[in-house]
């Protein structure tokens, strides 16, 4: 590498506006380098350069910057160190540990703490599974180390090395720094392989193939899971105006989805919310794993008030963690709340850049940004060849509720699974508040076959009639607005109970409540079965001219609306109970009428 | 060493121009002082491009020209001088005294744009305030700690229900807990202003108030510095000094039209109506000033008042408001209308901080399912009004006939209150239940059967 002198490779700043500056005499800087700004040596990115002009977006306060301080490159693109260390800790937009400021500045972020990374001291266990003359490719495992109490760290080649292994230290406690493995590459270079590795942000990491998405993400939320289901690697965008719902369903599958690993953006939003991610988390045990839920989770949080350039970074800087976990041949789920702050972080940088806005002044190529970003999602085979998977779900905030602007409309174009949140259900506290009219999801057909094996084999069927029953109820609805529920025939009158038996037994879901919070699917399977059983029942009696107002038992009704505390999560043989109420009601009130 | 220079360039509304200035900072305060009368004005640095400035003027730039004035770089950021003494104070937007008493001196001085607070370092808010209004302790419960704006519109009783608050809110869990209040007035009228010092007067709190005050015909460039002040000097007291402090900030609404007017003269690609694109980050800087952090006993609980353009929940101010505060109350004009005061419109008010503090141990076991069930019950009254304004309220079925019945006394007795009168948390979840017995019990499955057992009102019950 040919060394660069000092006083050449200095930038001088020129321009200070807001998180935006330039820089002279930066020719041999390079486009999307990282440098360190001023005295304070503040951390920002080169994102524009013009013959010795460079133009970068500093990731900390600028306040207290002086044209004339010094710009200093450090050779390389915004990158992350991936190794131990990242699960069950909190970090900054470019990956600085918060509680590590904290040790530094204990109630407030300072400006100028530097490029801190992963713990460097911290010893962990590992296991050298290389021998001296492996042959390594890229992204082969080489040793593990068990990050925590649910996961292997598969510590990997990185993706742009392979070679013959020399040597290999023995088992033992080693840090992050240490050097664990000597391999030696086709133009026989030594290079030491470590725990970590540095990956720039921005570059997606490679993998073998992709492959096509067969299994859903299971969340525990019914309206998911049965109406609208994600694929593992998989794409989803939530988008809502303020207050319908958006934390709160990120928050459900965070908690409670079977992905082996949680890697969860707050970008741009408050504070509080990733407190209590971290009060909240360590207490919630994993189902599946019997631990606590923190210990498969990554946070990362640029609050809304954290400089607006390590917001544009902070999703970068997920989706590569995302990537490093995928890599090791885990389920990945990627939660980021929101994708709209991102998008406005892109605006406001390019407004400071004076490019050509495009749609309210969000620049040109905001479409391609977020097409890069979800499909950095996939079910892959890894370079060790494993199988991994990244699932984005992006919640979206519209100005003003409104879907018809630029992030929600681009967002859609890109994603599968669009669940809309509707103001009246918030404001009428129907939580979730996922309107099932304007919700899609577009894994229906490929994840059939799995529902079909693994639930109940009419269970899409299942699904798809009980959405036709909402699509009706709709239509009824409108009619009713405008002559009143008792002019309809009885059996949409007999329609319209069932709706609303599935809108509050069914789709609503509390998140307080311990036993409604995370539903098994078989149980979401068998509640659903029970109403269309109480529907089809309610048919039989229209049949025999029984009117609606003496099929409408309340007594069943409400053990409908109440399933779903009263049926416990592992004994669904109330539902059974149920069945025979119905029949034995019903039985009486047809023989009635038969005879 | 003090830089001083002659030369402005440009002077376009509130920001001047000035060039060949050498080795001055990033937001770095300067003074302009007019050589003839020697008086000064205090600006900021908020782009500095090679030798040229720009230099935002807090003051008003009227008069301001080429010659007439030395501008003078202070090398200093904005700092106010922190201490006790600011309690029962009265400050202009950019920290001066205007109530004829001394200067502040302190050692301690802290820049008013504060830094954001590591999430590592907050302590989730999870203590109820009881405000004595029903319809707020209720529905949309206030946390300590909580930034919860309320959305309001012009002529709307915001300002007494602000006052009722301030009146009757309990921030400490003892008496021996030190609170105050923090008051910013941002482009208000000098009647507002006054009814506010009247009302803090009364309830005698004026000498644990500090007050910001930023009139309506002041400049507007001030508008930008005056919620900053008021939140610097809460931090202080809060987080140095350990006290619960409220703030309470009106008028939103001017603060953002004096961001999109400078933002303007900056000639900056707006987004939406004009303002600026950056203007949720800029909201967020003050609206996360307020919270609780781990370990110390203070709290910043935040009150913000907005006035709706066109009582408009979708415009950018109260839009972006909404996404960054922890919920919102809003007021209904067709309540105020009926005489309802106050006219808090439940349906898009909420608090996003409540699940955590109500409830056994807090306020009462029944409180969630309560407000659950009244929420659902009043958003069915809308369905049923809407149903009787087209087939009239006679042709209504029984049941949703008592849905009319239900929304008008919820409305009459519930909402409405007097602006003096102060309910324990007990008495209105009480009146809750009296009210919804109104309604079929089938009609109430929001209710646990135990909650129903134990709360529900049993001579009241019908059928
Ligand atoms: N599934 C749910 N169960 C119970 N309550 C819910 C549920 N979803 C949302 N809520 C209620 O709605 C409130 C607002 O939800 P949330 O904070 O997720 O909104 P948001 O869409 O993220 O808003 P913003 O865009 O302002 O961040 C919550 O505080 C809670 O009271
Ligand atoms: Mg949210």
């Amino acid at each position: 590498m040919a060394v660069i002198e000092q006083n050449q490779a200095k930038g001088i700043i020129s321009s200070i506006n807001g998180p935006v500056i330039k820089g002279r005499n930066m020719v041999s800087f390079k486009m999307r380098e990282m440098v360190t700004v001023g005295e304070k040596s503040l951390i920002g990115e080169v994102i524009v350069l013009e013959g010795d002009i460079g133009t970068i977006q500093v990731y900390e306060e600028t306040e207290g910057l002086k044209v004339g301080e010094v710009i200093l490159p450090t050779g390389r693109p915004l990158s992350l160190n991936l190794g131990p260390g990242m699960l069950k800790n909190m970090f900054d937009g470019i990956q600085r540990p918060l509680a590590k400021i904290q040790e530094v500045s204990p109630i407030f972020i300072p400006e100028g703490i530097g490029l801190l990374s992963i713990d460097e001291a911290q010893l962990w266990e590992a296991t050298i599974t290389a021998k001296p003359g492996d042959i390594l490719l890229a992204g082969a495992v080489f040793g593990l180390v068990k990050e925590t109490e649910v996961i292997q760290n598969r510590l990997m080649v990185p993706p742009n090395l392979s070679g013959t292994v020399v040597s290999v230290v023995p088992d033992g406690s080693y840090t992050i720094k240490d050097m664990l493995v000597k391999l030696r590459d086709e133009k026989n270079d030594i290079h030491e392989l470590k725990m970590a590795h540095q990956w720039p942000v921005r570059t997606p990491r490679p993998t073998a193939y992709r492959q096509e998405t067969l299994v859903p993400l299971i969340t525990g939320q019914r309206i998911i899971d049965i109406f609208f289901p994600i694929a593992k690697g998989g794409t989803a965008a939530i988008p809502g105006g303020f207050g319908t719902g958006k934390t709160m369903t990120q928050h459900q599958l965070a908690k409670w989805s079977d992905a082996d690993i949680i890697v969860y953006i707050g970008c741009g939003e408050r504070g509080n919310e990733m407190t209590e991610v971290i009060e909240d988390f360590p207490k919630l045990i994993d189902p599946r794993s019997g631990k606590s839920i923190m210990e498969r989770t990554v946070l990362i949080a640029n609050t809304s008030n954290m400089p607006v350039a390590a917001r544009e970074a902070s999703i970068y800087t997920g989706v590569t963690i995302a990537e490093y976990y995928r890599d090791m041949g885990y389920a990945v789920a990627m939660m980021a709340d929101s994708t709209s702050r991102w998008a406005e972080a892109l605006r406001e940088i390019s407004g400071r850049l004076e490019e050509m806005p495009a749609e309210e002044g969000y620049p040109a190529y905001l479409p391609s940004r977020i097409a890069e970003f979800y499909e950095r999602a996939g079910s892959v085979q890894t370079l060790g060849g494993d199988e991994g998977s990244i699932t984005i779900i992006g919640a979206v905030s519209p100005a003003g509720g409104d879907f018809s602007e630029p992030v929600t409309e681009n967002t859609k174009r890109f994603v599968n699974v669009f669940l809309a949140l509707d103001k009246n259900l918030a404001y009428a506290r129907h939580y979730p508040a996922i309107n099932w009219l304007e919700s899609y999801s577009g894994y229906i057909k490929i994840l059939s076959d799995w529902y079909e094996d693994h639930v109940a084999p009419d269970c899409i069927e299942l699904r798809n009639k009980m959405i036709e029953l909402l699509y009706q109820e709709n239509k009824l609805l409108e009619m009713v607005m405008l002559v009143g529920e008792d002019v309809l025939p009885d059996d949409q009158r007999w329609v319209l109970e069932i709706a609303r038996i599935i809108k509050v037994g069914y789709l609503q879901q509390n998140a307080y409540n311990k036993e409604d919070t995370y539903v098994p699917l078989a149980k979401q399977y068998a509640m659903l079965k029970a109403i269309e059983y109480f529907y089809e029942k309610g048919r039989a009696g229209l049949k025999l001219g029984i009117p609606t107002s003496q099929l409408k038992n309340q007594e069943i009704i409400s053990a409908f609306i109440k399933m779903k505390y009263t049926i416990p999560n592992d004994d669904l043989s109330g539902l059974d109970e149920l069945k025979n109420q119905i029949d034995s009601y019903y039985d009486a009130l047809f023989k009635r009428y038969q005879d | 060493m003090k830089k001083e220079y002659l030369k402005i360039d440009k002077v376009v509304g509130p920001l001047i121009q000035v060039s060949d200035v050498d080795s001055v900072f990033y937001g770095e305060v300067v003074n302009i002082v007019e050589i003839a009368t020697g008086n000064i004005k205090k600006g900021k640095v908020i782009k500095i491009e090679e030798q040229h400035v720009v230099i935002q003027v807090f003051q008003n730039t009227s008069g301001l020209a080429a010659g007439n004035s030395i501008i003078n770089f202070t090398g200093e950021s904005f700092n106010l001088p922190m201490s006790l003494d600011l309690l029962g104070r009265i400050f202009n937007g950019i920290g001066q005294p205007i109530d004829n008493g001394s200067e502040i001196f302190s050692a301690i001085e802290a820049n008013i744009n504060g830094r954001p607070i590591n999430p590592m370092s907050r302590e989730y808010p999870r203590n109820f305030i009881q405000t004595g209004i029903s319809s707020i302790d209720t529905l949309a419960t206030l946390i300590r700690g909580q930034k919860l704006p309320i959305f309001s519109g012009n002529g709307l009783p915001h300002n007494e229900l602000a006052a009722q608050i301030v009146r009757q809110a309990q921030l400490g869990d003892d008496v021996d807990e030190p609170f105050g209040v923090v008051f910013a007035a941002i482009g208000v009228k000098h009647d507002d202003e006054k009814f506010f010092r009247k009302s803090f007067g009364e309830s005698n709190v004026m000498d644990r108030v500090v007050m910001f005050v930023n009139y309506a015909d002041d400049p507007i460039a001030e508008r930008i510095t005056t919620p900053r002040c008021a939140l610097t000097a809460a931090e202080y007291l809060a987080f140095e000094k350990n006290m619960h402090i409220l703030v309470v900030m009106t008028d939103i609404t001017s603060y953002c039209e004096a961001l999109r007017e400078i933002s303007s003269a900056r000639e900056e690609v707006p987004s939406r109506k004009g303002y600026p694109g950056y203007m949720y980050s800029d909201l967020a800087a003050l609206y996360e000033r307020a919270g609780m952090l781990k370990n110390q006993k203070g709290s910043i609980t935040f009150l913000p008042i907005l006035t709706m353009p066109n009582d408009d929940i979708t415009h950018p101010i109260p839009d972006l408001t909404g996404y960054i505060t922890e919920g919102q109350l809003v007021l209904g004009r067709d309540l105020f209308q009926r005489s309802i005061y106050p006219p808090v419109s439940v349906l898009p008010s909420l608090s996003r901080l409540m699940k955590d503090g109500i409830g056994e141990g807090f306020t009462r076991e029944d409180h969630a399912e309560v407000a659950n069930q009244l929420f659902a019950s009043y958003s069915k009254v809308q369905e049923v009004r809407d149903l009787s304004q087209i087939i009239g309220e006679d042709d209504l079925s029984q049941t949703d006939k008592k849905y009319m019945a239900f929304g008008r006394a919820f409305e009459a007795e519930f909402l409405n209150q007097g602006a003096d009168e102060s309910r324990t948390i007990v008495d209105s979840l009480d009146l809750g239940w009296k009210l919804l017995a109104m309604l079929p019990l089938t009609e109430l499955d929001r209710l646990s059967p135990e909650n129903i057992e134990k709360y529900f009102p049993k001579e009241s019950q019908v059928e």
